[in-house]
């Protein structure tokens, strides 16, 4: 049960896009689409349960002062195999998110989230720490990209919801992508106030 | 000539570092709120991503590629750059503590901005030669310290407004950004040689 509030708490409570406003040059960067949201989502968050799960088995041995230092060679260490593999498997998925895949070493959730929960607690509570939040983070991602989508293309996922005629293509261009987060983060605040 | 010229015009307005790339949005958001830090954030930038780039690409070039070692581009890059904003940190306090103090606060940050291993990877991918890159990273710098002065004076003036409630502080900022990125689509088509 208390493994299963953990999740709940990254997924929403403490929703990285919305509620904690981290690693937002993805956020905006990747999300054209609601599938690279996703796939950008689901990157992050397999780094993110990798690295989490090794700070938390090596925090007894490191030393406080050299802490952060060690954290991001492992994050680094995590995403260099991810590249690698994604270059190996998923050339194009690799090509469509480029430059953000090596960038996920300096998206603040990650250290953030090994300085902050990974450091404090054993090894499986940080699984389930790292699941939350990267779910959460992938979740957010993901209806950033279906709304952009739709707005400006008419689809979700590829599906088509309305002719793409009709949609305006400002929304999936660089500006749509701030004024998107804009109003989403706005209604969510909204919801909450209710 | 003309090609740094171009690398120049496209790196600060046609292809801008927050409004086209989505890098360094961060301390965009963080740091836009006064006009003296933006102003003392953009410098700060400046100054790290010029050396860091000039440092990532002699790593590069002149060690990881000949042993065959590109593989460790990441891990190798980011803790270049984290010594490397240590060390000016370090080397700025003894020698000039003026500058330090101006740029003192913002430069822990920028070991985790995203914008500087973004412009040290990206000018490994375009293929620049040495003095490219550094033209490339000063142009970028450039256009982030203009975006951050440009928005900073925009948010002392949203401040004022009275906005919807849900709308206010991060949200409107980012609306307002986005209408900024619209003013940028603008400079989209210009080409130099």
């Amino acid at each position: 049960m208390k493994y299963l509030d953990i999740i709940y708490n990254g997924l929403v409570r403490e929703n990285p896009v919305f509620v904690l406003l981290l690693g937002m040059c993805p956020t905006l960067g990747t999300t054209g689409s609601a599938l690279s949201g996703m796939s950008m989502g689901l990157a992050t968050a397999s780094v993110l349960v990798c690295s989490n799960m090794s700070v938390s088995a090596i925090k007894s041995f490191v030393p406080p002062a050299v802490r952060i230092p060690v954290y991001i060679v492992v994050i680094a260490t995590f995403v260099s195999v991810l590249q690698l593999l994604l270059a190996a498997y998923m050339p194009a998925l690799n090509a469509t998110l480029g430059i953000f895949i090596p960038l996920i070493v300096v998206n603040c959730i990650l250290l953030g989230r090994a300085e902050a929960f990974a450091s404090r607690h054993g090894v499986v509570a940080s699984a389930c720490d790292g699941i939350g939040i990267g779910l959460g983070f992938t979740f957010g991602l993901t209806l950033l990209g279906a709304l952009r989508e739709f707005l400006g293309t008419g689809r979700v996922f590829d599906i088509v919801v309305y002719p793409e005629s009709f949609g305006s293509l400002i929304f999936v261009l660089a500006p749509g992508a701030f004024i998107a987060l804009g109003l989403l983060i706005g209604l969510f605040n909204y919801i909450k106030s209710r | 000539m003309l090609a740094y010229i171009s690398i120049f015009i496209t790196a600060v307005f046609v292809n801008n570092i927050v409004f086209a790339q989505f890098l360094g949005i961060c301390p965009f958001m963080g740091v836009s709120k006064k006009m003296s830090s933006a102003v003392g954030m953009g410098a700060a930038v400046a100054f790290v991503m010029t050396i860091a780039t000039a440092v990532t690409w002699l790593l590069y070039n002149y060690v990881l590629m000949p042993f065959g070692l590109d593989f460790m581009q990441t891990i190798a890059f980011i803790l270049v750059i984290a010594a490397l904003v240590q060390m000016l940190e370090i080397i700025l306090k003894k020698v000039t503590p003026s500058l330090y103090k101006a740029l003192g606060v913002f430069l822990p940050l920028i070991t985790t901005n995203c914008a500087v291993l973004g412009v040290a990877i990206s000018v490994v991918q375009k293929d620049f030669d040495l003095l490219m890159s550094v033209t490339y990273a000063l142009s970028t710098a450039i256009g982030f310290a203009m975006a951050l002065g440009i928005f900073a004076g925009i948010r002392t003036r949203l401040e004022l407004v009275d906005v919807p409630a849900p709308l206010r502080g991060t949200p409107i900022a980012l609306i307002s950004a986005g209408i900024l990125a619209m003013a940028f689509m603008g400079f989209a088509g210009i080409h130099i040689g």
